[in-house]
């Protein structure tokens, strides 16, 4: 049985679209047969992440209307052989996703086999981003530490628990995982900076991984390289570290702390 | 924070502190919101108007039903103004 996870936050510019990114790639790495869907209608950049944007012919909505099949707009993913990415639609209009061809869709990835079915939120709360988290079994919450992307991230936990079909149909409820992005330790020692620990007690959902503030991130986009294929860097290790919680595996938090600095540095600031 | 601030000492509060502050008061203030007034209120206050006007003449406006939220439990109130000729 195919497993959805939605990325979603509610606030847009947080990260989900780069975690989306690197948690399916991640989840392929470890063997499992992988498809990310990009809700973003006519906004649509998870395959400029994916590095597949040149290789777009068909897309969600295609598939949706029956203009095309779902191989025919699957993408093959060039880094992993498990991964597959499905684009948005980048002229048509958000209202043409419906729920019973989001739903269809879904059924027939879960036909072709797949483990996991990756949904990438747009920002906000209108129809593409309900639609993405509708038939979620689970969330990955993408956070900042920082005052509107928590409140915004609340709001979407109330949506969870309220519109999505295993609340409407009263089944067990979608299990949400609180993702912290852009985590600056040393900012957070200075007190300038909400912590992890904040953000977990106001939000209160189980804390899946913190991805540190890292230069990587903007050097995978700008290669169309998930971060996590950058092996040795920060975001990298880190997202690895969330696959492996989100696949069971017992992994200690990482990036929670600033590497420690000399006493002259420490005498005189930095 | 380095040797100089605590020598100096920086009383400001950290702003990290005030955004914990700010947002467990706004969340307190949305999440109670957010659950709304259950759907079945406005029957109830039909249906209580029903019964209530076999007996007494009241209007509409003369009951009113209130669920208020506390800590761990609801509270719903019914406020019936009987009109006044009748006593």
């Amino acid at each position: 049985m195919a497993k959805i996870i939605v990325v979603t936050s509610g606030k847009g510019g947080v990260g989900k679209t780069t975690t989306s990114a690197s948690f399916a790639s991640g989840l392929a790495l470890r063997g499992h047969k992988t498809v990310v869907i990009d809700f973003d209608v006519g906004l649509r950049n998870l395959d400029l992440i994916m590095g597949c944007e040149r290789r777009v012919v068909y897309d969600l909505i295609n598939v949706v209307n029956n203009e095309a099949t779902l191989n025919q707009a699957l993408i093959k993913d060039k880094n992993c052989d498990n991964l597959y990415v499905l684009p948005a639609s980048q002229t048509r209009d958000k209202d043409a996703l419906t729920e019973e061809g989001v739903e269809k869709v879904l059924n027939d990835l879960a036909t072709m086999n797949f483990d996991f079915i990756v949904c990438d939120s747009p920002a906000g709360i209108e129809k593409g981003a309900l639609m993405a988290l509708y038939f979620a079994d689970e969330a990955l919450i993408v956070t900042n530490p920082e005052v509107s992307s928590v409140r915004d991230s609340d709001r979407i936990l109330g949506i969870l628990s309220s519109k999505s079909r295993r609340a409407i149909e009263g089944r067990e409820p979608v299990k949400e995982h609180l993702l912290i992005t852009r985590y600056s330790p040393s900012r957070v020692e200075k007190g300038e900076m909400l912590s992890v620990d904040d953000v977990k007690e106001i939000l209160r959902v189980s804390l899946l991984g913190v991805i540190p503030e890292s230069q990587v991130v903007l050097q995978a986009s700008n290669s169309g390289t998930p971060a996590i294929h950058l092996k040795g860097t920060d975001a990298s290790e880190a997202y690895a570290d969330v696959v492996s919680r989100f696949l069971g595996e017992d992994r200690p938090m990482r990036f929670l702390d600033v590497p420690k600095v000399g006493l002259l540095k420490r005498l005189f600031g930095g | 924070m380095s040797l100089m601030d605590i020598l100096f000492g920086s009383k400001r509060k950290k702003s990290a502190e005030v955004a914990r502050e700010r947002l467990q008061i706004i969340l307190a203030h949305e999440r109670n919101g957010r659950a709304g007034a259950p759907d079945y209120l406005p029957a109830l206050q039909r249906e209580l108007m029903e019964v209530i006007s076999r007996y007494v003449a009241v209007n509409l406006d003369d009951i009113k039903v209130n669920l208020e939220r506390q800590d761990n439990f609801e509270v719903l109130e019914v406020n019936i103004v009987l009109p006044e000729h009748e006593r």
